[in-house]
């Protein structure tokens, strides 16, 4: 059993694909720190950013689809701002009894809760293009390129490179729990043991899966320093960005600033 | 397989951007800070099992259990990460591990990466490191300090995270603090609870199999009277600003100050535009309308994009 589909790059041969991993991983962060700094209740502009994003789904080629499906991941922690709509003050939209409390819907309060529930779907959107169109050892030539330090830079590497094998491992370890009725996803069946039993058994699997793992850092360090390793990863001088990629870099910063503007003078002008 | 989503981990949109700033520099200094001292205290042969107990971490939270129903219990790692390599090595391991959910699987934001940073990689850490350390010495080198101390590490690390992660909620004003508080303690008391049953689980197998990796942490590493400081001021602030917190219904006046303030920094920015704004956009809900034909247009456009530049790749073959 392999795990390959813990990657979530998908392979196409899309303009976005095609697009530095450099300028891609400073574009979407922008446009995430656009998204943030977009005041609440700037509809328009949550628009703009949403079709903004949609769009480079649609030259990513991986699918919208495929996108919107994934960023339903974030939908339960929506439930954190849901309070919102009953506690911040402001003209009553409806209210109604739940047991005792009396809650009261306001309207800047409800306004407030699905801004931050659309700032959230249409960042979450942003990073999942992010990862679906670049390997991941591109982000590492990019993370050494905003200057995350290089042996932070080699642990990512390292632990992606055996990412796979681990949970390879881990799944190798689930199905010999399963095999030997320690564990059961089906609903009906009854899992064995004792509450305080299953949670040993599992915590044997996750013991055995670091003592395995620690034993094979030390083969893999073994191997490194048959190969030449002192200390240092070294990695080939990244190459340089081509004009196109500078293009597109500038031109989608200057996009996410318009935005920004934008949606500061719609709620300038809509305070006064 | 399910990879399970612990509530723990903040998406984007969530935290304002002057708490996601103020994360990302702590966590840049404590993580700046943890890399001097793990190239300073230990061998090259660091990166190999830094990275490979990452990835273990990693996948180890797969390992899941049956709570009941349809619940189950699954592992963070904070703790044991801490215990088997000592509180420098383990925030970078964290680091790593949280940096990953949120780079590849978006579990958690980017521009939230730096807060979950804080919360799990230096808060989980830092309090997994003490409680341990604080039982080991109770128990004077007893085996039941190294169970006893592995439970309360698990369960003491998830719970001031799962605090510390409500408060910075509450400080957003993405939640209001007298529910997310307690909240995100109440479900974290129990979610801690599986947490610290799997990390004695794995202690008391690696005890058994390898128990030369349990007194890694322990060995010449002093804890420094800079590093206690630290964590109990950490530790204080977090224990008052908490209930203060959740004792105000009506939302931190902090958060207000905090609001104004920003106000205030942004205004020289309005002023760069005129009183009036553009003409034609001065209603809210024409530029609503406006922006979503704009959007639209864009959306469409870029789609006779694709299907051109496919029809163009396509067209030489046939």
């Amino acid at each position: 059993m392999h795990v390959h589909f813990l990657d979530p790059y998908i392979q196409a041969d899309s303009l976005v694909h095609r697009l530095d991993a450099r300028p891609k991983l400073v574009l979407a962060i922008a446009f995430i720190l656009t998204t943030a700094l977009t005041p609440n209740g700037a509809w328009a502009v949550f628009i703009l950013l949403l079709a903004l994003i949609l769009a480079v789904e649609l030259l990513s080629e991986i699918g919208v689809v495929y996108v919107l499906k994934r960023s339903m991941l974030a939908i339960p922690f929506v439930l954190a701002a849901f309070p919102l709509i009953f506690t911040v003050d402001g003209p009553a939209l409806f209210s109604f009894n739940l047991g005792a409390w009396e809650l009261t819907a306001s309207q800047p309060g409800l306004e407030r809760f699905v801004s931050i529930a659309l700032k959230s779907w249409i960042s979450v959107q942003a990073a999942i293009v992010l990862a679906s169109t670049t390997p991941f050892p591109d982000l590492l030539v990019a993370m050494r390129a905003v200057k995350v330090p290089r042996l932070l830079v080699s642990i990512f590497a390292l632990m992606w490179r055996y990412l796979f094998v681990l949970a390879d491992e881990t799944l190798r370890l689930m199905r010999a729990r399963a095999a030997r009725s320690g564990h059961s996803d089906s609903p009906g069946l009854k899992p064995g043991g004792s509450l305080a039993w299953r949670a040993q058994v599992t915590g044997g699997m996750a013991g055995s899966l670091f003592v395995r793992a620690i034993e094979r850092s030390d083969r893999i360090y073994m191997a490194m320093v048959s190969r030449g390793y002192d200390g240092e990863v070294r990695a080939a001088p990244s190459p340089r960005l081509g004009a196109t990629n500078w293009i597109i870099l500038a031109c989608g910063l200057a996009v996410l600033l318009l935005l920004l503007m934008f949606g500061l003078i719609l709620t300038y002008a809509s305070l006064h | 397989m399910h990879y399970s989503i612990a509530p723990m981990h903040i998406p984007d949109g969530f935290l304002s951007v002057f708490v996601s700033i103020l994360m990302w520099i702590a966590s840049i200094l404590v993580v700046s800070y943890a890399l001097r001292r793990v190239k300073a205290d230990l061998d090259e042969r660091q990166a190999p099992l830094m990275g490979v107990l990452a990835a273990a971490i990693f996948a180890g939270q797969m390992l899941n259990f049956v709570v009941a129903g349809g619940t189950s219990g699954h592992l963070m790692g904070a703790a044991i990460a801490t215990i088997l390599l000592g509180p420098w090595a383990a925030t970078l391991v964290m680091t790593t591990v949280v940096g990953v959910q949120a780079l590849i699987f978006q579990d958690g934001g980017l521009l939230a990466l730096g807060a979950n940073i804080f919360n799990m990689a230096v808060i989980g850490v830092t309090v997994a490191y003490f409680t341990y350390q604080t039982v080991q010495r109770l128990a004077g080198g007893k085996r039941w300090g190294i169970f006893v101390g592995g439970f309360l590490a698990a369960w003491l690390s998830i719970e001031i995270a799962a605090l510390a992660t409500g408060l910075e909620l509450a400080l957003s004003g993405t939640s209001p603090a007298n529910i997310a508080i307690p909240a995100m303690g109440g479900i974290h008391a129990i979610i801690g609870i599986g947490e610290g049953l799997i990390t004695v689980g794995a202690l008391a197998l690696i005890y058994a199999t390898r128990p030369d990796l349990l007194h890694a942490s322990e060995g010449p590493q002093k804890t420094e009277k800079l590093a206690i400081l630290v964590g109990l001021l950490l530790a204080l602030l977090l224990a008052i600003a908490s209930p203060l917190a959740s004792a105000r219904p009506d939302g931190l006046e902090w958060v207000a100050e905090q609001k104004g303030f920003l106000e205030a920094a942004q205004s020289p920015l309005y002023q760069i535009i005129p009183d009036y704004a553009f003409p034609g956009i001065s209603h809210q809900a024409a530029a609503t309308i406006l922006a979503g034909i704009l959007g639209t247009l864009f959306v469409f456009g870029v789609a006779l994009l694709v299907a051109y530049t496919r029809r163009k790749r396509q067209s030489p073959g046939s």
